[in-house]
């Protein structure tokens, strides 16, 4: 029950902010719809609903994770200008693969959707029941599943992993 | 001061714009183009969306601007994966100046092995 009450609400406040500025002809409408789709999908969309009361990991999230994320993204820019601008085109493609110890779906998810956006690294493809994932790496520099994990995944794998997956019972999977 | 704020967020977001779509035509094969496609032209998109977003301030066109932003950067990454996996199964090869790719090296043990056991 409680999914559904926070999927309504997200959606209700998704589309308010949507109709910008709200009046009572465009909420009626927004809680009918919202309601629709909390009623069909309301199980499937959050699974986890007691982790959103924790405060704690909202912080993490807000001050550690968005903030090297877009650090990340600026790099990864300059860095593929670089490579376009540059004579030479200095790359060494490939496809390298690396290992998380995450576990559930949201986590593996950010953290690919974060490999693609950083620098010069793009998620593949995943297979979860290894935990592995498939990296197109524009500038190879080892080819050692450890060290290229060392150096693709650690740093947002343990910030996502004290977000996501500490204190929920998921460790020791 | 938001005004000139925002200007020069569009401006830095048209020329990541541009170096994304000359990457675009530069780089050799489909999965590199997408790592340039992917990196520069969400960034650079963003960038333009929150400068739209400073110029007009807290009316329906910025919020728009900041709910798209959002979307943006969450369903961008998830386009490229689709298409270079895509890519990927339907045979499309990599570069030939490419180093390694162990992803087509498990995929031919799968299909070997399930030759095997059938």
């Amino acid at each position: 029950m409680s999914q559904k009450v926070i999927l309504f609400l997200s959606a209700l406040i998704v589309w308010s902010l949507f109709n910008w500025v709200p009046d009572p002809a465009h909420l009626l409408v927004g809680i009918f719809a919202a309601g629709m789709v909390a009623l069909l999908l309301g199980d499937l969309v959050v699974e986890r609903p007691h982790l959103l009361a924790h405060p704690r990991r909202y912080f993490y999230f807000f001050f550690q994770y968005i903030p090297v994320f877009l650090w990340e993204v600026l790099k990864a820019n300059i860095d593929v200008a670089r490579r376009v601008i540059h004579p030479n085109l200095p790359i060494h493609p490939g496809i390298v693969k690396v290992k998380t110890s995450l576990r559930s779906d949201i986590a593996i998810t950010l953290l690919a959707n974060s490999i693609t956006l950083t620098p010069g690294t793009m998620s593949v493809d995943v297979d979860k029941d290894q935990a592995i994932l498939y990296i197109h790496w524009i500038d190879v520099r080892s080819r050692d599943i450890g060290e290229a994990s060392r150096i693709i995944v650690e740093r947002f794998e343990k910030i996502l992993r004290t977000i996501f997956e500490e204190g929920t019972g998921n460790e020791e999977r | 001061m938001m005004h000139t704020l925002g200007l020069g967020f569009i401006a830095v977001g048209l020329a990541f714009d541009l170096f994304g779509c000359l990457g675009l035509i530069r780089l050799p094969d489909v999965y590199n183009r997408l790592q340039a496609a992917t990196k520069c032209v969400t960034m650079g998109t963003c960038s333009i969306l929150f400068g739209a977003f400073l110029v007009t301030g807290f009316v329906s066109a910025g919020i728009k601007a900041l709910l798209c932003i959002v979307f943006l950067s969450l369903t961008t990454p998830v386009a490229a994966h689709a298409i270079a996996r895509g890519a990927h199964r339907s045979g499309i090869a990599l570069w030939s100046g490419s180093v390694v790719d162990h992803y087509a090296d498990d995929r031919q043990e799968e299909v070997e092995s399930s030759k095997t056991s059938s």
